[in-house]
């Protein structure tokens, strides 16, 4: 059952990196053509998943919207974990006043929103997929600086570390050679978790259009568009909906999948 | 000849209380000798040895002095220390098991030491290490080089951790319980491992162990630790058949079980020694 729980999670991201990776050679349909004589389609075998009020393919614009997605999402992951890695690796190595600073900053950033930060630097550099993405990974640095410092406190009381410095390796040349290797496994399931966490936001800025700017077509904003039909043809709302609820549920389940897959007591239990 | 390592009235208390856990010991270990440090778990016996190593945590609070070759330990930077750990000094620890880093292949771990304080190709450090690796008497050493912890034996990751802590040829060797996670059978190599290769790079090592028959077959002389103190310190010899403290005078009749008749209740160290306000 855990184990299906992984699988669903790793098919589903596949099928939105693939949709993404397809949408850089080849669409259905031209995503940015407006074809005003065939607005709101339904479903038919020339449009797979009908138009959309502009009359442009809705799968179209889904595929490209996965790129959108994927690319905000990567960046901003990495982002968080560049920032919040070292800091929570240096908090769990060090301890006393360097942690202590290290965990107040980063509840101090826990208190400010994505959506917050979002919107101030819209105001001040202009709404653009740059600021979703910035405001995306500043946001989620606080989770990966504590996971950090969690997975490091564990791995420091390890004697192999004592082993490392006990033949003179430097607490620097410890720290990337035997902790981060460590605690990779930890890291990579925060970074799933934080990659649904960003679609999420992602998502959320574009609709209220503080991210990718038009015509780029995103998820977010196909929701936003879908609205105006909400009563007439509420089914385009469904599709782009849809891609993000699963998208989502996809990298949830894959992070919960890689916990429990990586940790030994549970996989003793299976 | 000046003695390798000499420990003057050495204090250790930790955290902001200062609580004290050793208490002034005082002990000296010339080039070559091999001396045991015996007690009981929390009576200091590793705190000392990480003293002397300087890797006590950053709450610890040494005083007194410890001498390296002449050289003054207590007080130097980490970053002075660093170039001595691996290379004049090196540990071999309990846990076989932990003592390795499960993420990389054992042949990279003792390579690392080597290349620390040594500038070595990677091509001649290979070299080094497989030859290491068949000294301490692991079979196929090239494979054991290129296998991660897990998929070797207790007694093959020990054989791995002497190899690391002698591959620089140091002066003093501390071994914590290094046989104490092991089975009898394999405990038995290893000491003789031990023996064996102190004796090839002329170390000097401190022994630490609650066992004295083990610490026995490999020592000249013994201290030994309760709760903090230095309560006995003195050959072999002198200790077995003439023990000072009624601690150690339990510890002696207890490792020499075989002299109890058949039938008789086997004496404990309590039936020598009542721990002071002990409930």
């Amino acid at each position: 059952m855990r184990r299906a729980g992984l699988w669903i999670g790793v098919v589903l991201v596949a099928v939105v990196i693939l949709a993404a990776l397809v949408s850089l050679v080849w669409t259905p349909y031209d995503p940015l053509q407006i074809q005003p004589a065939q607005t709101l389609q339904p479903a038919s075998w020339r449009h797979l998943l009908g138009t959309d009020g502009f009359g442009i393919d809705i799968l179209s614009r889904l595929l490209v919207g996965a790129r959108t997605t994927v690319y905000v999402g990567v960046v901003a992951v990495s982002l968080a974990a560049l920032g919040g890695v070292p800091l929570g690796v240096l908090a769990g190595m060090r301890g006393g006043w360097v942690s202590e600073i290290v965990l107040r900053v980063s509840d101090i950033l826990y208190a400010f929103p994505a959506l917050l930060l979002a919107i101030l630097l819209a105001a001040a550099v202009g709404a653009s997929t740059g600021t979703a993405m910035v405001a995306i990974g500043i946001a989620s640095i606080p989770a990966f600086a504590r996971v950090a410092r969690a997975a490091t406190l564990i791995v420091m009381t390890q004697d192999y570390i004592l082993a490392a410095r006990a033949s003179g390796t430097s607490r620097w040349i410890v720290s990337v050679r035997h902790v981060l290797p460590n605690i990779a496994a930890v890291l990579g399931v925060q970074a799933s978790v934080s990659f649904g966490i960003a679609i999420l936001a992602e998502a959320a800025l574009s609709y209220l259009g503080l991210a990718t700017p038009p015509p780029t077509p995103t998820w977010g904003r196909m929701l936003h568009d879908a609205q105006t039909y909400i009563f007439t043809s509420p089914i385009q709302a469904l599709w782009p909906g849809l891609a993000i609820a699963l998208s989502v549920l996809g990298l949830n389940l894959l992070g919960d999948g890689l916990r429990d897959h990586l940790d030994p007591r549970l996989r003793e239990a299976a | 000849m000046s003695p390798l390592l000499e420990v003057t009235d050495l204090r250790i208390a930790f955290g902001r209380s200062r609580r004290e856990v050793v208490h002034g010991a005082s002990f000296s270990l010339e080039p070559g000798e091999r001396l045991g440090l015996i007690g009981e778990s929390g009576s200091g016996k590793t705190v000392t040895a990480l003293a002397v190593m300087g890797l006590l945590a950053e709450n610890a609070y040494v005083s007194g002095s410890i001498r390296l070759a002449g050289r003054e330990l207590v007080g130097l930077r980490d970053s002075e220390l660093a170039p001595l750990r691996g290379d004049l000094m090196s540990m071999v620890f309990q846990e076989p098991m932990t003592a390795l880093d499960p993420t990389m292949p054992v042949g990279r771990q003792v390579a690392e030491v080597l290349l620390l304080h040594q500038n070595l190709g990677h091509g001649v450090a290979r070299g080094r290490v497989l030859e290491v690796l068949a000294e301490v008497g692991l079979e196929d050493p090239e494979r054991v080089a290129d296998a991660y912890p897990h998929a070797l034996s207790g007694g093959q990751r020990q054989r791995v951790v002497v190899a690391m802590a002698l591959i620089n040829r140091p002066d003093l060797v501390i071994c914590d319980e290094p046989t104490t996670a092991l089975d009898v059978t394999v405990q038995a190599k290893v000491l003789n491992l031990l023996d064996t290769e102190l004796e090839a790079v002329g170390a000097s090592c401190l022994f630490i162990s609650h066992d004295l028959a083990v610490v026995s077959q490999l020592c000249e002389r013994v201290l030994v630790m309760l709760d903090g103190d230095l309560v006995e310190q003195g050959t072999m010899a002198q200790v077995f058949n003439a023990p000072n403290h009624p601690y150690t005078r339990g510890l002696v009749a207890t490792a020499r079980l075989d002299a109890v008749a058949p039938g008789e209740r086997l004496p404990t160290v309590e039936d020598f020694y009542e721990r002071p306000g002990r409930r």
